[in-house]
């Protein structure tokens, strides 16, 4: 059979890479999680722990600095892989499990199981994530190699079959691989769900001009972090994504649009394409073909609204980030004027495995009208935050109770907001909606960026409406009368809402207001922003009437309209941990040495009941506050 | 006074020999004028506007749009609050109430000895520790006010271990 130059080239690279990486094998090696996660939870100290203690005892092994596995809850996290055992995964790693581990499994094979979560290959000995409910609905497609592999080296993913699809693409017509991107309907996962290869055919058909390839990684969501993960754990999968869409319609040069906050993640993604770089993957005649692109970081800075297409293309040429009226369509007049494809990182990571695995097996996974997976990052009141993936048509109660493992502490769930500041709040009766673009979107909120927040009775939902709208609100860039008005009189009202101030008129105001800033809004910003508050006046109006009517705040949240309270006949006498705890000097001893809060002088924020032991559990909140008078009196 | 200006100017002109003269270029060089002097000063700014042949109003508008740009000096130690969803849910305004009674200071100032500058920002992605605070480059999860007032005594420490030290 006739080997193509640009095959040629990829096996002699394939061959280097996995020879560069011979060091490690018949080793043992210890995979530090490295992500920003991982480094808030201490991960660079486990890193030096892990180099000290085999210097000192003088141990052959390892240490490779991976990024993210999405297992949030158990960071920092590592994973053992030494040859005669499973790779073992281990979560909350302190010094002294890694003396432990050092000592006990790399000098004398015991691997301390009683530490390890789970096994990644399937054994006879000890289970594998697969066997935990939340390996059960989890499919990794883009995340697979997120965790396992070094960010920084990119022999490692070229030694995992990397960069192989594009080597192959650079064999095929671009019109076949245009049509295989199609054929997969794969939809874009930036929130709005368009189809991908639609929006690419636009482009390759605008002529032979210059065209620009961008992702877009401006992740503006306060909730969500999925893009910056993947930037930071596996950069090479969205370069490569790039290239091959480069080459499907005939762009030459690409940006990398990464919000300003993302210092790690820009970093290794300029680390990473000065790699591709040397390696030929980028730059003229990739891997000896005629097909010429580079890529380029352009980093945002820190707008919200920038996330939309003309907005961050404005930013770009060093306007405003303002968005412009459509038609024309960025497809047809973008960067500088000229024919662009922006696609979100995760649309981008998809398009190596659809084109190394085929359409069809891509649309084996998901729902018809959606296929493949989402990538949800799990927050709020769940057991098991963190990063995950699963196929599209999952239900929310599948997510939230199989995957996430439920509410912790016992509490009651309430509801659940998915898709930031332009999706919805769901409740209860709403679980059982299939993850996709479109159920989500009947049921009033949407896919958006994937961040998925959730709350349980402790929290107050007139109190979440507002917190979304404030951000929406401050994030307007004006354009709009109604999104910069609108917005600010309906902040206004729940402001009033929550200090009590509201009256049931306003209610029906707010419906109106929030009707009318969906339609006079020109983009999508504008659009979804009262979401969030319609969706709560929808499923949870009792709550809003609770703040009116009885001025009070059933979730005990609302600042304005909650009281602290210490219960006489549950206060110990002998203990003073809540006087010491509290940060004003609130809280003083009464004449028969029970304890109470001087309410003039407390600032509610929560101390006294954190510290007030479990035994006595005596601090108590109360809403509306009046009910501390009445308790007052009922003492006397 | 003359010789800071001067001064900035300078860092200006070095930093825009990298760049071609285009408009497009305008928020890499804010970034790096930023990055080198902590803040975006106006006669820097009017420099930046004059180089790349663009009103000085339009530097200024992107300046004020974008939220990375800050147009006074920032503190020496930068405290962030994370005002994200699970940050605001598990009490993140209780910990910037908390940072903003102890350096009496509000969101976005500075504390006149030029310490501290407290500032919001969304999600820094470490939700499963929230409430989170970003000080400096270090992120701390679980903040309490109890917390928060470690946080500030620590410094208070360091700082006195380096007068002795001096
Ligand atoms: C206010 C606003 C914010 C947005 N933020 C993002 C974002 O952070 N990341 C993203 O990929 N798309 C974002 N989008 C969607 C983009 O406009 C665009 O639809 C998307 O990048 C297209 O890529 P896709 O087809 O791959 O989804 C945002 C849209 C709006 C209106
Ligand atoms: S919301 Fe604060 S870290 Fe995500």
């Amino acid at each position: 059979m006739d080997v193509s130059l640009t095959e040629r080239a990829y096996i002699k690279m394939k061959a280097a890479s996995i020879n560069n990486l011979k060091y490690l094998e018949d080793k043992p090696v210890i995979r530090v999680g490295t992500g920003t996660c991982g480094k808030a939870a201490g991960a660079l100290r486990i890193r030096e722990a892990f180099k000290d203690e085999l210097t000192r005892k003088g141990i052959d092994a390892g240490v490779v600095e991976v990024g993210c596995m999405g297992h949030c809850y158990a960071e920092p996290l590592i994973i053992i892989s030494k040859p005669g055992f499973p790779s073992l995964c281990y979560g909350k790693v302190d010094e002294v499990l890694v003396k432990r581990l050092v000592e006990d499994f790399l000098i004398n094979n015991d691997p301390c199981y009683e530490f390890a979560m789970a096994a990644l290959e399937p054994n006879d000995i000890f289970p594998t994530f697969r066997d935990f409910p939340r390996g059960v609905y989890e499919e990794k497609m883009i995340l697979e190699n997120c965790g396992f592999i070094d960010p920084e080296e990119i022999d490692f993913y070229i030694a995992r079959d990397g960069y192989s699809a594009l080597a192959d693409v650079l064999n095929m017509e671009p019109g076949e691989v245009l049509g295989e991107v199609k054929a997969s309907n794969l939809r874009g996962r930036g929130g709005a769900g368009f189809p991908a290869g639609i929006k690419w055919e636009v482009v390759r058909k605008a002529g032979n001009g210059m065209k620009y390839v961008i992702c877009n990684g401006d992740e503006g969501d306060p909730g969500a972090f999925m893009d910056r993960n993947i930037l930071e754990s596996n950069p090479h999968q969205v370069i490569e994504g790039m290239i091959i869409c480069a080459y499907a319609v005939g762009a030459s040069l690409g940006y990398l649009y990464i919000r300003s906050e993302y210092s790690q993640a820009i970093r290794r993604v300029n680390n990473a394409l000065r790699q591709a770089r040397e390696k030929n993957l980028l730059g003229a005649s990739i891997l000896g073909s005629a097909f010429c692109f580079d890529l380029e970081v352009f980093s945002g800075a820190g707008a919200f609204v920038c996330g939309e297409g003309t907005a961050l293309i404005n930013s770009m040429e060093g306007g405003m980030g303002i968005p412009q009226h459509r038609p024309p369509e960025l497809a047809v007049s973008g960067y500088l004027g000229e024919p662009t494809v922006l696609n979100n990182v995760k649309t981008f990571c998809y398009v190596p495995l659809i084109m190394r695995k085929g359409a069809d097996w891509f649309k084996k996974t998901g729902t018809p009208g959606s296929p493949g997976t989402a990538v949800f990052t799990l927050a709020g009141k769940i057991a098991g935050p963190g990063l995950v993936e699963v196929p599209m048509g999952t239900t929310l109660r599948q997510l939230i109770f199989d995957v996430g493992e439920g509410i912790p502490r016992n509490k009651k769930f309430k509801a659940v907001q998915i898709g930031g500041p332009s999706g919805g709040c769901l409740p209860e009766q709403a679980l059982d909606i299939p993850l996709d673009f479109d159920s989500l979107e009947e049921a009033g909120a949407m896919m958006g960026s994937g961040g998925l927040v959730v709350l349980d009775e402790d929290d107050c939902m007139v109190g979440m409406a507002r917190f979304f709208l404030n951000f929406t609100q401050q994030e307007s860039c004006g354009k709009c009368t109604f999104c910069r008005l609108g917005t600010k009189h309906m902040l206004e009202i729940l402001k009033a809402i929550t200090r009590g101030e509201g009256d049931m008129a306003s209610l029906e105001t707010l419906r109106e207001l929030a009707e009318d800033v969906k339609t006079g809004s020109l983009c999508n910003l504008g659009k979804t922003a009262p979401n969030p508050v319609l969706t709560t006046l929808k499923y949870f109006r009792d709550e809003y009437e609770a703040h009116i009517k009885g001025k009070c705040c059933p979730s005990l949240k609302c600042p304005d309209l909650i009281a602290y309270f210490i219960e006489p006949d549950k206060c110990s006498k002998l203990c003073n941990i809540c006087v010491g705890s509290c940060p004003v000097e609130a809280i003083y001893t009464r004449d028969n040495g029970l304890k109470a809060i001087n309410r003039d002088k407390c600032v509610k924020c929560d101390n006294c009941l954190k510290a007030c032991p479990p035994e006595y559990s005596a601090v108590i909140k109360v809403s509306p506050p009046g009910l501390v008078e009445e308790r007052e009196r009922e003492m006397k | 006074m003359e010789g800071k200006k001067e001064t900035i100017s300078n860092y200006v002109c070095e930093i825009l020999k990298n760049y071609s003269v285009e408009r497009r270029n305008l928020l890499p060089v804010l970034r790096e004028v930023q990055e080198k002097l902590g803040y975006l000063p106006v006669r820097a700014m009017e420099k930046v506007a004059e180089a790349l042949g663009i009103p000085t109003v339009d530097v200024y508008g992107a300046a004020t749009f974008f939220n990375l740009f800050r147009l006074s000096p920032p503190g020496k130690h930068q405290i962030k609050v994370c005002m994200g969803t699970a940050c605001f849910m598990a009490g993140g305004q209780i910990a910037l109430d908390s940072f903003e009674r102890r350096l009496d200071v509000r969101t976005g100032e500075t504390t006149p000895d030029g310490e501290f500058s407290l500032e919001e920002v969304a999600c820094v992605g470490c939700c499963s520790l929230a409430p989170v605070v970003v000080v400096d480059d270090f992120v701390e999860g679980n903040v309490t006010p109890t917390r928060v007032d470690g946080i500030l005594l620590s410094w208070d420490i360091g700082k006195k271990k380096q007068r002795e030290q001096d």
